[in-house]
This record gives structure tokens, C-alpha cells and sequence, in this order.
């Protein structure tokens, strides 16, 4: 049974530097990877490898303290360069300098349709893979001990500059197809691919088989996945719902035809201060340098984000990718003052609010830097929320039942539907400048904490 | 330059220096003149361009036609109980001079309060005031003594405000509770027909339409206009339904006050003087045209700019709607039954803004209601 489903609350920013549709030439590799264990939120890692030591792509490089079967696996082959350690011990990132030709990790592989549940848990956990695979409630990474009501693939992105999946799938399709058919095998219930009436028109996902396609139209947050499951059959109390990355799905089936463990990704590099933004092929884990060498406007001031502009995580020029980002943001940093901002017309100030005389301006695309536009202050406003949020909950009883730890009253609100980035629109269009994805994470480690 | 200047004179602000104790003013200041230069630390990087500042700015503007045509009025109904017509600018200038004062104790008595409350309590100081500050004047009769603005003033912050924990905690709309402090306060200087025109003409009645319909004298069809155009003794802000109007368009256009509220609001007090009409017998003030109650005392100013007030309001989204039709329909009750109270307004607003809890509470319990049915509804999908 396949759906169409209309949302029409939600907002689509208009910032400046969408990626051009092109594979950029082979870069300059990188000349060191790293796996951050902070990227699997909840995750206490414990080490199996010491500086100094070999690995092949696909090797293990630490475990799940919590669940000692969920590995996370060396994107490349090379020796550990160095293990970086923060505020009490924590580690940061596992350094990894890679050999000339990458020496890959063999895995047993039959055909997939041959192989049983367990086979295919088995080869995943292994790989290294299975923290692809992440579960609502919570935003973490799935338990393999559970049965999800179902499986849902968001075979777009409607953050601010993101990647096109369209693109990413082209010539994949076998490995995307096999991908699928392995996590079929994961539950019982239905894989659902989501995908957009104006932004899906690879056949890759428009025919894939094996699945329910749903339909999505409007602006975002139509593409998170939280949204979809909250419009295909919502999560209730006691259910779980699991979620992959179309772009995962296609390196599981590389994994399940191949035998390998290819980290391969096609990232999109974009932002108003990247001179030639575009897509670029390189391994997980890799260190941005190479993409931003020389490829930086002048004079400018940036901020490197590796993930979108609403939910990504900080990094530096020589950062790392994160596991789950398929998009390096670089946008100019916002540390001027302005005088009397709040009073000027402001057709140059891109807002949800028409405020300003921006809204004259029409389908301009607009620089946006970090800087807050403003103060934090009580909460004021209502219903804005709504405006950007399309899920039957009502996000400012939600936030202030976080705030407040009610955790009674946070899960009849519908704390399981939801994850931070669900509100990240919300965060960006208050103003009073509430941290609320922080807020709403919060409320649900500690519910989390609760239920245990 | 100025921005080289501020920075000089930070240090005293902060931790250890001379004027620490005046940090909350300084910062109020400096962010006053410039946006400041702070920048995402977590969560999403990019921000919206508007803040609280803008916000309440928006109103302010909103606020302005009213206020300008308000001070027009005064000085035109004042030279119209003289029977005496002088130019346009005379006119606005004595309006002028009738009502800054006014404007001017409301905002240094409500300004001064919250500054020393946030500097007391170590807070930025909230915006909230901006609005506040220029709503009081406009609800007041223009002859009003300015110790009474003063004591009200400081009573709506005090107590309206302050004591629940500052803008965006308070139960009630503080500008409408000054009002209300006035009206049962000081009673005398609040009703009756000598009030609403600043230093009339004895022999000139002065009666607002609400009171003339009120004393069941019949009403004047032809007062219509003038009621709408606002050229008829009121509280200052209120007698323009035509600059109301502007304000409302452009609360609604930059999406800063919710049309629910205005528009059931409305829908309420059409609703409530149909009703009249239908039962009302012969009474005169029961048989005026639903409309018609649109037009008379501060219905319109009330349901534009103090019942859309958001920290006041309902804040659930059908709730805004109820939160409206019982103001609205609440407002024309007072108003018709009870004729001590002319203005049913202020009161029907005060009223819901206490009930406006119970409202979203009802319907924050059918959202949760709705989300258990569908859980034990729900059966698992399968292939």
C-alpha cells in the first residue's frame, strides 16, 4: 500500500550555496581518518585497539560497553595514529593513518535471499554496519534483540543545503536494491521508502522493490524521518521503529554482494563561503582538509559543520566527518555587532517572520551566518511552533514538560515521536532564542534513564 | 565609534568593577543600540533575524496610527466643545501635549521598575515594557491626572508582572490590569460623561456613544461614521476603528499576533449581539445591530491588541478560538447587562486571560487522550 502525503506546515530556509549537482575530480586523499565515538549519542565505547596498531577497513576498533555485539568498525585500512582523549578521559577520536591501497576486511556473504534473519544481524553487527541502523524512540542506535513495527528509509533531505539522494543513488542501484533486500529480512513488518513529489525522480527509489512507497510533499521538516513515521503509523508507547540512511542502505549492499565493508560516500560540500560546492567521493571518517584546501572564499571567516545547519555538529578546518553525514555546511561565522538591527527594514534579513521586508524579495537566497539575531528570553510566543513542526503534538506543552523532567506528562505529549532534530525548525524561528533541541534531548535521555 | 566607546567603558560592568551593580543596565543599553556579536554555541548554527526586540517593535509600529490619530482627537474634540475649528497641525499639536505627558510618566515609571527589578535580580531586561508602556496611555481618558497613570503603571508591573517572574510569566495583561486598577481605584475619575474630552466645554455633553446608548438614549444611526473614522470622545487610543484596523493588518501580516484570536473575538461579540437582538424584547441597547457593538467603546482595540497578548492568551491552537468567543461574547454581556460597567472589555479579557489555563488544559488532555486511544487501537503491521 503505497501513500501520499501532503504537510503543509514547516519551512524551507533559503540560505546561499546548495551544492552543484557534479562529482568533483579526485582530491588530494586525506591523509588521516578518524572515528569519533561522540557521533553514536548514548554509546560508551570500549577500545580493542591501541595506538600504534594495524587494522584493515571493516576491522574493529571498539564496542558498545552497553552491548558488547554492536562494534564500530575502521572505515580504511592503516595503522592507529593516535587516540584523542577530552575532559575526563572521553575519548574524542580514534586516528587512523591509512595505507596506499586500502586492504579490506573479507566477509562470508551468500546470496541474500538465502540467508535468515539471524545471518543477516550476524554480518552487519560484524561489519560493523549495524550502527547504521538507528531506532525512534530515543534517536539511538538499535537494539538487535528487537522487532521494529517497521523499517523507514527517507530517500530525501529537506534540511537547509542538503544532499541530494538522487544523486548520491545514481549507478548504485544494484547495491541499493541489495541493500534493501537484506533489511528486509530485519523485520517482520514493512520497510517504508519515503520519497518527494518534487525532490525524488530516480527510479532507483521510485521503483525499488520489496517496499512501500510513500509520498511526500512540502516544505521541510517533510524529510525527517520522525515526521514520516509520525504521518505512516505512529510510534506508541512500548513500539519501536528503526531507520537507515538511503546512502547506508547502498554500502550494506555493497557489504552483502561484495563481502567488503566499503566506507565510500558521496558527501556534499556546500555553503556560501565554499568557492566550488559540489559532491565529492571519499571515505567516512575523512578529514575535511583536502575539500576546503584552497576552496574557500577570501577574506572569509568560516565555520566548517560537518552535517546540516540545523542539526550538525561543529568541527574544525581539519576536522572529521561524522558517521551519519553526508553534507559538510560551511557558513561564515557571525561575530559582528550591528547597530540598532532590530529597528532597520531589514531586506537583507531572511526570517519565518515577515517582520522584516525580506519577504519582498521573494525566492532570494540569502548568506546566513551564526550569529543569534538577538537574546535568550522567557518564553513567549505561541503557536510559532506549530508553524514548522507537521505532527499532531503541541510542541510548547512539550517543551516546557521536558524542561520541567515531567516525565509523565512529556510521554503522554509524545516524547516517543520525536528527536532533537524533529526541532531544530523551531529552535531557528524563535525569538526568544530557546536551546530547545537541547532541551527536547534532555527530556529524552531522561526518560530513557526512566524506562530503564 | 560609539561601539569603541561602549567597549571602553565595559570593564566597569563586568565582575569586579566599579559599576557591576549597574550590569543588567548597561547590557540593556548595549544591545539596545547594537545587535550583539553572539554567536551559536550548540544546536542549530543559524538563527532567524528576528528576536524580542523585533517583536515587540512590530507592535509598537502597529500601535502608532492609533496612537497619532488618538492624539489628533484630543485636541479635536477638545476645540470641538468649544465649538472652534483650528488647522490640522494645532489640533495634533494640543493632542500632542495632552498625551505625551502621559505616554512619558507610563514609560518612566514602568521602565524604572524593570530595570531595578532585573538589575535586583541579576536578569537582562525584558522588552516587554516597550508595548506595555504605550498601551496604558492609549486605554486611558485623555484628562487624566498623571499620578494616576504613575500609581497604575507601577501597579500593573509590581503586580501584574514582576511578582510571577517578569514578561512571558504574568496571568494577566499588565497594560489592561492598569486599567482596571484605575477603573476600580478611582471610580469617579474613570466614568461619567466629563471625562473623555480634555478640558471640554461645560455646556458640551461629552458622552461617549457606549454611554449614550447605555443612558437608553436612541441611537444615532448617523454617528456611524464618525465612530468608525474614530472623530468621537474616547480613551485615546481607542475611537479609531480605522487605525485599529491598520495595526491589526499589520500585527497579522508579519504573523505576530494570532488571527484566531482576533477573528472569534469578533465572531463573539457579532455572535453575543444577535443573540441580544433575537431575545433582547425592546430594550434599546438590546436591539443595536450586532455590528454596531464592533464599533462602540474599545470591542475592536481590545480584541486587535490585548486579547492577541500570546503569554496571556490560550495557547493551544482551538483554544485560541474559544479564548476569542468567550471575550468577544463575554465583552458585549457586561456591557448590555450590566450598565455599571460600560466598558465589558476590559473585563470579559481579564476574565478569560484567568480561564485561558483551564482552556488549554482541556485541550492539551484530548491530545493526550487522542495519543493513548491510538496506542491501544494500534495493531502491528505485517507484510
Amino acid at each position: 500500500m503505497s501513500r501520499t502525503i501532503h504537510l503543509k506546515c514547516g519551512f524551507d530556509i533559503r540560505i546561499n550555496g546548495d551544492a552543484d549537482k557534479s562529482l568533483m575530480a579526485s582530491i588530494e586523499k586525506s591523509r588521516t581518518y578518524a572515528v569519533k565515538p561522540m557521533d553514536f549519542y548514548g554509546v560508551q565505547p570500549k577500545l580493542q585497539v591501541a595506538q600504534g596498531d594495524y587494522v584493515k577497513a571493516g576491522a574493529p576498533l571498539f564496542y558498545s560497553k552497553q552491548d558488547s555485539r554492536i562494534v564500530f568498525t575502521s572505515p580504511v585500512s592503516g595503522t592507529i595514529l593516535d587516540i584523542c582523549r577530552g575532559e575526563n578521559r572521553v575519548i574524542e577520536e580514534i586516528r587512523i593513518t591509512p595505507t596506499e591501497t586500502i586492504d579490506y576486511e573479507q566477509f562470508s556473504v551468500s546470496p541474500i535471499q538465502g540467508m535468515t534473519m539471524q545471518q543477516v544481524k550476524t554480518l552487519l553487527l560484524q561489519s560493523g554496519l549495524w550502527a547504521c541502523i538507528r531506532q525512534r524512540p530515543y534517536h539511538t542506535i538499535a537494539n538487535p534483540d528487537d522487532m521494529p513495527k517497521m523499517i523507514v528509509i527517507s530517500a530525501f533531505d529537506t534540511a537547509p543545503l542538503a544532499a541530494d539522494y538522487d544523486f548520491i543513488a545514481h549507478r548504485q542501484g544494484k547495491y541499493f536494491q541489495a541493500g534493501l533486500d537484506a533489511v528486509n529480512k530485519l523485520t517482520t513488518g514493512k520497510i517504508h521508502l519515503n520519497v518527494h513529489t518534487t525532490r525524488t525522480f530516480s527510479d532507483i527509489f521510485l521503483y525499488a522493490k520489496g517496499v512501500d512507497i510513500n509520498t511526500f510533499s512540502g516544505p521541510h521538516p517533510s524529510g525527517n524521518v520522525g515526521v514520516q513515521i509520525h504521518h505512516i503509523n505512529p510510534i506508541n508507547k512500548g513500539e519501536v521503529v528503526w531507520f537507515i540512511n538511503p546512502q547506508d542502505v547502498i554500502t550494506m549492499g555493497k557489504l552483502f554482494l561484495e563481502g567488503i565493508m566499503d566506507a565510500t560516500k558521496i558527501v556534499a560540500l556546500a555553503g556560501s563561503e565554499v568557492k566550488r560546492t559540489g559532491y565529492h567521493k571519499i571515505l567516512s571518517g575523512a578529514c575535511i582538509g583536502p575539500l576546503i584546501h584552497n576552496n574557500l572564499k577570501d577574506d572569509s571567516n568560516p565555520r566548517f559543520i560537518s552535517g546540516n545547519v540545523l542539526t550538525g555538529t561543529r568541527i574544525s578546518e581539519e576536522g572529521y566527518l561524522g558517521f551519519y553525514d553526508h553534507l559538510v555546511s560551511v557558513i561564515p561565522e557571525g561575530n559582528k555587532p550591528e547597530f540598532m538591527g532590530w529597528v532597520a527594514p531589514g531586506f537583507d534579513k531572511f526570517s519565518f517572520w515577515r517582520t522584516f521586508f525580506s519577504w519582498i524579495t521573494g525566492d532570494k537566497q540569502y548568506v546566513l551566518d551564526t550569529n543569534y539575531h538577538g537574546e535568550n528570553r522567557a518564553l513567549i510566543f505561541t503557536e510559532q511552533y506549530e508553524r514548522v513542526l507537521p505532527m499532531d503534538i503541541l510542541p510548547g506543552h512539550l517543551i516546557k514538560a521536558c524542561i520541567a523532567g515531567d516525565v509523565e506528562a512529556m510521554e503522554a505529549l509524545g516524547i516517543y515521536e520525536v528527536a532533537a532534530e524533529d526541532f531544530a525548525l523551531c529552535e531557528y524561528i524563535d525569538p526568544s532564542k530557546t536551546e530547545i533541541q537541547s532541551i527536547i534531548q534532555q527530556g529524552m535521555d531522561l526518560i530513557k534513564q526512566e524506562m530503564l | 565609534m560609539l561601539k569603541s566607546y561602549l567597549n571602553k567603558i565595559k570593564p566597569y560592568f563586568q565582575k569586579g568593577g566599579r559599576l557591576h551593580a549597574l550590569k543588567s543596565t548597561f547590557e540593556a543599553f548595549e544591545s539596545f543600540l547594537y545587535v550583539p556579536d553572539h554567536v551559536t554555541q550548540k544546536g542549530a548554527h543559524i538563527r532567524d533575524a528576528i528576536d524580542c526586540k523585533r517583536s515587540m517593535i512590530m507592535v509598537v509600529i502597529a500601535l502608532l496610527p492609533a496612537l497619532f490619530f488618538g492624539m489628533w482627537n484630543v485636541g479635536y474634540q477638545h476645540y470641538l466643545s468649544f465649538d472652534t475649528t483650528v488647522g490640522f497641525w494645532d489640533t495634533f499639536f494640543y493632542g500632542f501635549m495632552q498625551v505625551s505627558p502621559i505616554l512619558v510618566v507610563s514609560y518612566v515609571v514602568g521602565l524604572t521598575i524593570e530595570f531595578t527589578v532585573a538589575q535586583l535580580r541579576g536578569h537582562q531586561v525584558n522588552e516587554g515594557f516597550l508595548v506595555t508602556g504605550l498601551l496604558i496611555p492609549l486605554i486611558c481618558p485623555p484628562d487624566i491626572p498623571l499620578w494616576m497613570v504613575a500609581c497604575a503603571t507601577a501597579f500593573a508591573v509590581v503586580i501584574g508582572k514582576e511578582v510571577f517572574g517578569g514578561t512571558g510569566m504574568n496571568v494577566w495583561n499588565p497594560a489592561l490590569l492598569a486599567r482596571a486598577f484605575l477603573f476600580f481605584a478611582y471610580p469617579s475619575q474613570m466614568s461619567g460623561d466629563k471625562i473623555w474630552i480634555a478640558y471640554k466645554s461645560d455646556a458640551f455633553s461629552g458622552a461617549t456613544p457606549l454611554s449614550e446608548i447605555a443612558n437608553d438614549q436612541v441611537f444615532d444611526a448617523t454617528m456611524l461614521n464618525d465612530m468608525f473614522y474614530g472623530y468621537i470622545p474616547g480613551c485615546i487610543g481607542e475611537t479609531s476603528k480605522l487605525a485599529i484596523i491598520i495595526g491589526a493588518v499589520i500585527l497579522l501580516w508579519t504573523g505576530i499576533a494570532s488571527f484566531r484570536i482576533m477573528f472569534s473575538t469578533i465572531i463573539g461579540g457579532l455572535l453575543m449581539g444577535f443573540i441580544f437582538n433575537i431575545f433582547g424584547g425592546s430594550n434599546a441597547y438590546m436591539q443595536i445591530s450586532p455590528y454596531q457593538h464592533l464599533l462602540m467603546g474599545g470591542f475592536l482595540f481590545g480584541a486587535v491588541f490585548m486579547a492577541t497578548d500570546p503569554v496571556t492568551a490560550a495557547q493551544t491552537r482551538n483554544g485560541k478560538y474559544i479564548y476569542g468567543l468567550l471575550i468577544g461574547m463575554i465583552a458585549v454581556l457586561i456591557r448590555v447587562l450590566n450598565p455599571a460597567y460600560l466598558e465589558g472589555m476590559m473585563l470579559a479579557i481579564l476574565l478569560m486571560n484567568t480561564f485561558a489555563p483551564l482552556i488549554d488544559y482541556c485541550f492539551v488532555e484530548q491530545n493526550k487522550k487522542r495519543r493513548l486511544k491510538r496506542a491501544s487501537n494500534s495493531t502491528p503491521e505485517t507484510i
